[in-house]
């Protein structure tokens, strides 16, 4: 692929041609920040918390998806993509019961990360407080859905890394729920090969290790990216 | 110097802000030749006083007496700060909304998780009526300045208080901004 | 088949009407009023008044007058009867042996007919639906035909470059440029797709389209298929629409069997097969690419574009995807040619486009209009005004669409002049709103369509749209503040520029044209401001600080 020059916050860089603008400034140490994203798994562009500015077109692109381009200029940090973010992870923490102190995942959690990266310091929306369950049907793992924020990215690791695509979603709107087989008890979803691989995708503490209690839901993400590499690079093969 | 009124409280919260603060150890030596404490869990005083400068705000607003406190306060105090996760975000005092409203908690509570006398308190005068929601202060009233963690630590406590009473508005950094 | 045996077949068929017609409606809207029996009825009083052997009922599909349903019109005199009962059909087949009806008379001449430009209900309301013959006798399948003889693919989509057509699914995307787009598209997989997920409250033009004239959709896709060089089209439409479905498969069925549709269609080596699909109910399937997921088995969400469906679309091949009524109109241009459908309409905007006219107007029911006709005229003239008092507004576009004030009455009907004025083309719903409506409520209401049709994959729109229609509900519960306005605004524009979709992209749109129009009644719904503003960070209201 031809490598392509474009300049991302001002700064000159050159990227292969088939990199998105998210790869392209990773490389280049300029921080995007991302939520549904997630190495090894396909990009989906629905957190919208990577848009980009791109000069001379109106719209908003996501950097996860969109590919860099000769000669493209990037804004990532305007004013306005600062408060769009903002706005975006204060209307996912309206939106469940995201309470960091009593989260497993609390110190370990993408969102409660975002929300420091972001400067939200309160939430400006009116809560939802929806009645969500918790499924602890299944014999190692659970998921709350008070903490879920739909990334899909259990759906997508399920799928794409481990095949069994035990994970979807069902309904729409604010009554989207993440479910196993056909909206199963985790426990009986019998497509579940017990992989945990969604546990380690999950960015809050949605999904966890059973046993675990408040802040001791460490995920391991390195676990997808070795997972990945030793498949594309064939190393479990002679 | 002038001192700086200052006034804590605690609405629907464990008082673990309020333990927190305690635990600014010597520093509080300091801060109080700073201040005086005019209205406070910690000190004896029975009416929310007039003219009071900063007012560090623990727990959500959970009841009618938490109501009608927090709007003495905000209408008696010029700088008004959520002091910790409850006020802020209602956390733990608001995980009960998902249940329903107040009548629907209390029969949560009292009746149908009961299995000694259930019955729903009730002693008009004595105990504060519960709001249907829990909600954070800045949704009830104007909110100035927002103080985050459960229990915000002893230091960022302190970051936040020790430019305050010298007159500079406090700039916590952002990793001094994370719940929980 | 040949051109002369298509003819001949016309011919025939038309040879074998008998001279009198009496046409009843069994569409959808008066088939509710009942019309079915009263077809039974005058089928029955036509053998009872001895008037068989040159008196026909004739069940046909749009007759456009809705609100007069059901509809009975007598050929060739014309005269057109409403809201007919089954017990006036005796009457009504009497006129024709000089009697008196007490059914009521409509006057056809009326601007609400006179004003109408046919091209895509020509056959609306003519011919029976459920007969491919009818459609035959009309000239049908003669283009599809005379395409495959006589025009090679890049002709065609020359021929419908030239006519100005343009994508009458409401964003406006020349038709011939898409059809060209995918024309060059090396695959050999290519697929054709109608969308009739017609979704917006109060649009029906789609439906009527179908169960009225299902044939013409069909051709439509198979010039379409030719162009563009696809064998495979499916129709995809939702379930609510049980008519519809069924008047397509009879056309399917009865298509297949005379060789208009199938393998080597009129002896060419045209292949080319439509299919069925049924959508589910949800309204964001109308959105092309949550459509290609639906399709495709999955759950319908939409994915960012690009790549675009001309390139990557149904099973990643290149597909092209248009809405009913732009197919409609794929037939009448080939016959009759691109400069003649050009000579019809603006600068930019050609040819004609149906409204379904509902709400506070007198006449309710399908209007087709030449573009650039004033919403003046078609509200007021052809609507007949508002019943109950004046014209507040005109709502196009449905929930991505916006009101149109009064006051902009006079502005013509295209794409750019509505896109002005903060609403849209759309696919056609108008809904005329007249002085008790309350605009707040409107723009609630079209939000909580759209909180409860988001998909929920991105953030802002199945967030957004839910804390908007809160705000909204608290503005018109008389809860609110100027705070909360402009919390609403903000909201309003990160969902707009945020979304991933148009769905989300349109959902403000209700919002932002009553703000821009009807701010006074937001205000007069505002509780006054709380009296102590948080002070700035600028200034520290303490003693310290003071001094």
């Amino acid at each position: 692929m031809n490598s392509i020059t474009l300049t991302i916050d001002g700064k000159l860089i050159s990227a292969p041609g088939d990199q998105t603008i998210l790869e392209a400034a990773r490389e280049n140490d300029i921080h995007i920040p991302t939520l549904c994203n997630l190495e090894g798994i396909s990009a989906v562009g629905a957190c919208r918390v990577c848009l980009v500015e791109v000069s001379g077109s109106n719209r908003l692109a996501p950097s996860c998806l969109t590919k860099v381009a000769e000669g493209m200029q990037v804004q990532t940090a305007t004013d306005r993509l600062r408060e769009y973010r903002k706005m975006i992870v204060e209307l996912l923490f309206a939106e469940r019961n995201h309470i960091c102190s009593v989260c497993v995942a609390n110190g370990n959690c993408e969102l409660q990360d975002l929300a420091v990266t972001v400067g939200m310091d309160h939430v400006r929306y009116e809560y939802q407080y929806p009645s969500c369950s918790v499924d602890v049907t299944h014999k190692e793992f659970g998921v709350d859905h008070n903490r879920c924020i739909l990334c899909t990215r259990c759906v997508r690791v399920c799928d794409e890394v481990e095949g069994a695509h035990t994970w979807d979603v069902s309904g729409r709107g604010m009554q989207s729920r993440v479910i196993t087989d056909l909206n199963q008890p985790w426990g009986t979803a019998t497509s579940c090969t017990s992989c945990g691989k969604c546990v380690q995708a999950c960015p809050t503490g949605a999904l966890f290790r059973q046993g675990s209690t408040v802040a001791e839901m460490k995920k391991d993400r390195e676990l997808l990216d070795f997972l990945m590499t030793a498949r594309e690079k064939k190393q479990w093969i002679g | 110097m002038d001192r700086v009124k200052m006034a804590t409280v605690w609405l629907g919260g464990c008082s673990g802000c309020h333990m927190s603060f305690l635990d600014m150890d010597e520093w509080l030596v300091d801060l109080a030749q700073r201040i005086d404490l005019v209205y406070s869990p910690l000190v004896d005083v029975k009416e929310y006083p007039e003219d009071v400068d900063v007012c560090l705000v623990e727990g959500a607003v959970a009841n009618d007496e938490n109501l009608h406190l927090v709007r003495r306060i905000r209408a008696r105090t010029r700088l008004v700060i959520s002091f910790g996760d409850c006020a802020v975000t209602g956390n733990v005092t608001a995980m009960r909304n998902p249940l329903g409203v107040a009548l629907e908690v209390l029969k949560t509570s009292y009746l149908d998780k009961s299995n000694l006398h259930p019955a729903i308190p009730s002693e008009p005068e004595i105990l504060p009526v519960l709001l249907d929601q829990v909600r954070p202060v800045h949704a009830v009233i104007p909110v100035d300045y927002y103080l985050q963690g459960c229990p915000p630590p002893a230091d960022r406590i302190r970051a936040v208080l020790e430019p305050l009473v010298n007159g500079v508005w406090p700039e916590l950094p952002l990793a001094e901004r994370r719940f929980g | 088949m040949e051109l002369a045996e298509l003819k001949e077949l016309a011919d025939k068929e038309k040879a074998e009407q008998k001279p009198i017609r009496i046409r009843c409606c069994t569409a959808a809207g008066c088939l509710s009023s009942n019309s079915q029996a009263v077809q039974q009825a005058l089928t029955d009083a036509v053998t009872t008044a001895g008037l068989a052997d040159r008196v026909e009922v004739l069940p046909v599909g749009c007759m456009r007058l809705c609100c007069e349903g059901p509809l009975v019109q007598v050929d060739p005199d014309g005269a057109m009867y409403g809201k007919v009962d089954p017990g006036q059909a005796a009457s009504i087949v009497g006129t024709l042996q000089g009697g008196q009806t007490e059914a009521r008379v409509i006057d056809t001449n009326m601007p609400f007919f006179r004003d109408q430009v046919s091209i895509v209900l020509e056959n609306s309301g003519r011919i029976n639906p459920e007969r491919i013959e009818d459609y035959l006798s009309v000239g049908g399948y003669q283009a599809l035909l005379h395409v495959l003889r006589e025009m090679t693919p890049n002709q065609v989509v020359e021929t419908m470059t030239r006519s100005g057509l343009r994508g009458r699914g409401g964003a406006g995307y020349p038709t011939g440029v898409k059809w060209g787009l995918i024309a060059k598209q090396p695959a050999t997989q290519k697929f054709v797709i109608c969308n009739a997920d017609e979704g917006d409250p109060g649009a029906f033009m789609d439906r009527s389209v179908l169960e009225s004239d299902p044939h013409r959709v069909l051709e439509g896709m198979a010039i379409a298929a030719y162009a563009i060089g696809a064998s495979q089209g499916f129709v995809y439409v939702r379930g609510e629409y049980p008519l519809a479905i069924h008047r397509l498969e009879i056309a399917l069925r009865q298509a297949r069997k005379m060789g208009v549709l199938g393998t080597q269609i009129f002896e060419s080596p045209f292949n080319f097969r439509i299919d069925i699909r049924i959508g589910a109910g949800a309204f964001v399937c109308g959105e092309e690419t949550a459509l290609i997921g639906s399709i495709e088995g999955k759950r319908g969400t939409p994915r960012p574009r690009p790549p675009y469906p001309t390139e990557s679309g149904l099973w990643q091949a290149p597909t092209l995807i248009n809405n009913v009524e732009t197919l409609a109109n794929v037939a009448p241009i080939i016959t009759r040619g691109a400069e003649w459908y050009a000579s019809i309409g603006t600068a930019k905007s050609k040819g004609t486009k149906v409204f379904a006219l509902a709400g506070k107007v007198r006449n309710t029911g399908l209007v087709e209009v030449p573009m650039g006709i004033t919403l003046r005229k078609i509200v007021e003239e052809m609507g007949g005004g508002s019943p109950g008092g004046s014209i507040k507004a005109v709502q196009t576009g449905g929930p991505s669409g916006g009101c149109i004030p009064a006051s902009a009455l006079d502005t013509p009907v295209d794409y750019e002049s509505l896109t002005a004025l903060g609403s849209i083309m759309g696919s056609g719903g108008m809904i005329v709103m007249d002085d008790a409506t309350k605009m707040v409520d409107v723009a609630k209401f079209f939000m909580e369509f759209c909180m409860d049709e988001s998909c929920g994959k991105c953030v802002p729109c199945r967030a957004g749209t839910v804390q908007m229609y809160r705000l909204l509900a608290r503005i018109v519960e008389g809860e609110a503040t100027a705070a909360d306005v402009a919390q609403l605004e903000a909201l309003c524009d990160l969902v707009r520029n945020t979304s991933l979709c148009g769905l989300g992209q349109s959902a403000p749109n209700p919002v932002l044209s009553t703000l821009r129009y009807f701010r006074e009644e937001y205000n007069a719904l505002l509780q006054p401001a709380p009296p102590a503003p948080p002070p700035s960070n600028q200034r520290i209201p303490l003693p310290v600080a003071r001094g």
